[in-house]
């Protein structure tokens, strides 16, 4: 996994609540048997319409969005299905930092074992940059060392993050290796539980 | 101290803890589809790593699987992924329910069906609708892939201790009103995301007279709450339903289990951190309008209009939601006609689903605009249904009898709702395209999508008598 801390992008506004992992990728592009290659899908249905064509009006379709690295969305992002294309597709797009005020545990859960951040503000805080996003484009620059989101208008906005979990994205560690450190303790908890 | 049933299970199964870390809990089942695991067996082998207990591995074919014309797969991609599936179970030494082998079925069907899932177990699977296992008194939670390769390499998981919940169903339920109607009254009542970062306890007298098959309709979409799990703690409907189960302890061994699994029901006095209560009489038939499990309503009620709510996100949520399901703010909910019908999924497709539903159609057709599909949940329910004539009920009417699977739950085999099309649907989810690009979703019991089925239209099943009554 790369290793994350220092992030400076324009914001993506997707000024929706309850985004579900079904729109985020949709089970039609759930075959592949790699993890890569997700990134084409990311949010389809809302990015062509029913003909297929490109649907101009999706932010993400915007010319000023195109290589977005921070993208701000409305609560319970990520609720739904567990399936975790929905962060590979998020990661192969190019987004590395997800911000709203609220994520479903599962999707909360996958970001961290691919070194995407995702960032809880409060709901003014999105709001408010949800509506700065919407305005013009709107720069920031993530630092994950010290929490913070720092708004090119000098807003400052700062977060909270598991400290175990914030090791794991600082040092790009693989979460497996770390845990056969505790191979002792497994062993005993199963000569136990035998 | 008083524990509740989350907390007991949960401490015996820390592995290692420490302050500042989440807890390493020991996993006791690990369910596999060929959907979530591709990725998780390839990690393994590109690290040379095992899976360290295949012997707590069970691994079946759901998500993908053709509901006719078996064993052909016309897709190639998702052939891929079956065979891709039968290679992993056989290099690794999985056991595996293939697509044609008699245990095959939906993940969180065969699970209980074969005795895998027992109380007080840990139980995990790359599909958030694990929590259905919960309805036995286990921790049983949906995972992603990386989680996934995770318990195949060490039989654990890094966890953080989440927060419990109670919701208490009190009081009984009324006539027509099923497990279904009440999971989705608790969604539509307490929202979305009431249960984030919580394991949800059911309790109260309405769980207490359920079926395990009931139970697991409830616990099944405690996800749909976002909580990342369900359960209920076990009494002797738990205790009858797993003896004589394959997997399960047999003789004295099952006597000695039965009394552990009786000492995790929550002690008296023990607290929750959050408590949420609902009145059963307060129920009535349900069924969604919306994009989101939380979008319903009772039968006899209308599409919400914008002045039902107060803020302007939720104002524009509606408005959202409408324009896709192409729906009028106001409509009676007995208004809203529908061309599909799809009777299936892990939250309603077991034999006592297919019964209510067939006690419905029984002597009577399907309407003619109306195309209806049945899809048991596992073949052994295909098998008893069918030595009950459950299958002729169906097809005399007008429904299709199909192979068992996720079928047009999720639409990642050929069975799609159409764009622009409106589905009855006895599944879990209405999300924007989840059964076809386009597709619009309506969630209820099998009985109130078998009668829509009959009436081509939604009714309230409790005016519609069984035609042989
Ligand atoms: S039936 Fe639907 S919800 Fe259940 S496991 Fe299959 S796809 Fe998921």
């Amino acid at each position: 996994m790369k290793p994350i801390n220092i992030v400076e992008s324009i914001i993506v506004p997707l000024n929706r609540k309850n985004v579900d992992t079904d729109q985020i990728i949709s089970k039609e592009f759930l075959k592949r048997i790699e993890r890569t290659g997700f990134g084409k899908y990311l949010f389809y249905h809302w990015r062509h319409r029913p003909d297929g064509s490109r649907n101009e009006d999706f932010v993400l379709n915007q010319p000023q969005f195109e290589n977005a690295k921070v993208l701000v969305a409305h609560e319970n992002f990520g609720c739904g299905s567990s399936r975790e294309h929905a962060p590979w597709a998020i990661m192969d797009y190019g987004f590395q930092v997800v911000i709203a005020p609220s994520f479903a545990d599962i999707f909360h859960n996958n970001c961290f074992k691919n070194g995407i951040l995702p960032i809880r503000l409060t709901v003014e805080e999105v709001e408010e940059l949800l509506a700065k996003g919407e305005q013009s484009t709107y720069e920031v620059k993530v630092n994950l060392e010290e929490q913070t989101v720092a708004g090119q208008d000098g807003a400052t906005y700062s977060f909270e993050i598991d400290p175990y979990y914030k090791q794991m994205l600082l040092n790009g560690w693989d979460e497996i290796s770390l845990t056969f450190q505790y191979e002792g303790h497994i062993q005993n908890y199963e000569k136990q539980h035998a | 101290m008083a524990k509740t049933i989350i907390e007991k299970i949960w401490d015996q199964h820390i592995v290692y803890e420490e302050e500042g870390k989440p807890d390493l809990l020991y996993i006791d089942l690990h369910l596999i589809h060929e959907v979530t695991s591709p990725q998780a067996f390839e990690g393994l082998r590109l690290a040379g790593r095992k899976v360290r207990r295949p012997d707590l591995c069970f691994a079946t074919m759901d998500h993908n699987v053709p509901t006719k014309n078996l064993p052909v797969i016309q897709d190639p991609i998702a052939k891929k992924q079956i065979t891709t599936l039968e290679k992993n179970c056989e290099e690794f030494g999985i056991q595996l329910a293939h697509m044609e082998h008699p245990d095959q079925g939906i993940v969180h069907i065969i699970g209980p069906e074969l005795g895998l899932t027992q109380p007080g177990k840990t139980i995990v699977c790359g599909d958030s609708h694990t929590s259905t296992h919960g309805a036995f008194g286990a921790i049983a939670f949906g995972i992603g892939t990386s989680e996934v390769e995770h318990v195949l390499s060490t039989q654990t998981l890094w966890q953080s201790k989440p927060k419990t919940m109670e919701i208490k169903i009190s009081g009984q339920l009324g006539y027509g009103v099923t497990a279904k109607d009440v999971i989705l009254a608790i969604i539509a009542k307490f929202g979305i995301d009431v249960g984030t970062g919580h394991i949800v306890e059911y309790t109260g007298e309405a769980i207490r007279n359920m079926t395990m098959e009931e139970r697991m309709t409830i616990c099944n979409m405690s996800i749909e709450a976002g909580a990342k799990a369900g359960l209920i703690s076990p009494d002797e409907t738990t205790i009858n339903y797993l003896r004589g189960k394959r997997f399960a302890p047999e003789g004295a061994e099952f006597d000695k289990a039965a009394q552990r699994w009786l000492d995790l029901a929550t002690d008296a006095g023990a607290t929750y951190d959050t408590v949420l209560e609902i009145d059963a009489n307060e129920i009535e038939p349900f069924v969604t309008w919306g994009t989101n499990p939380s979008m319903g309503t009772g039968i006899s009620k209308h599409v919400p209009r914008a002045e039902d709510y107060a803020s302007d996100s939720d104002k524009e949520a509606l408005k959202k939601a409408l324009a896709y399901m192409d729906l009028e703010e106001g409509a009676p909910m007995t208004s809203i006609a529908v061309q599909h019908v799809f009777i299936g999924s892990c939250t309603n497709a077991r034999l006592s689903d297919l019964r209510s539903a067939a006690k419905l159609v029984e002597g009577r057709k399907v309407h003619p605009s109306v195309t209806a599909i049945v899809v048991p949940g596992s073949r052994t329910v295909k098998q008893q249904a069918e030595a009950e004539g459950l299958d002729r009920i169906f097809i005399e009417a007008g429904f299709e009898w199909r192979e068992s699977g996720c079928s047009m739950c999720l639409a990642m085999n050929d069975d799609v709702v159409p764009a622009g099309e409106r589905c009855a649907s006895t599944s879990n989810r209405n999300f924007e395209g989840r059964q076809g690009a386009g597709s619009r979703t309506h969630l209820m019991s099998p009985a109130m999508a078998a009668a829509a089925a009959i009436e081509g239209k939604f009714v309230d099943v409790r005016t519609l008598q069984p035609a042989h009554a």
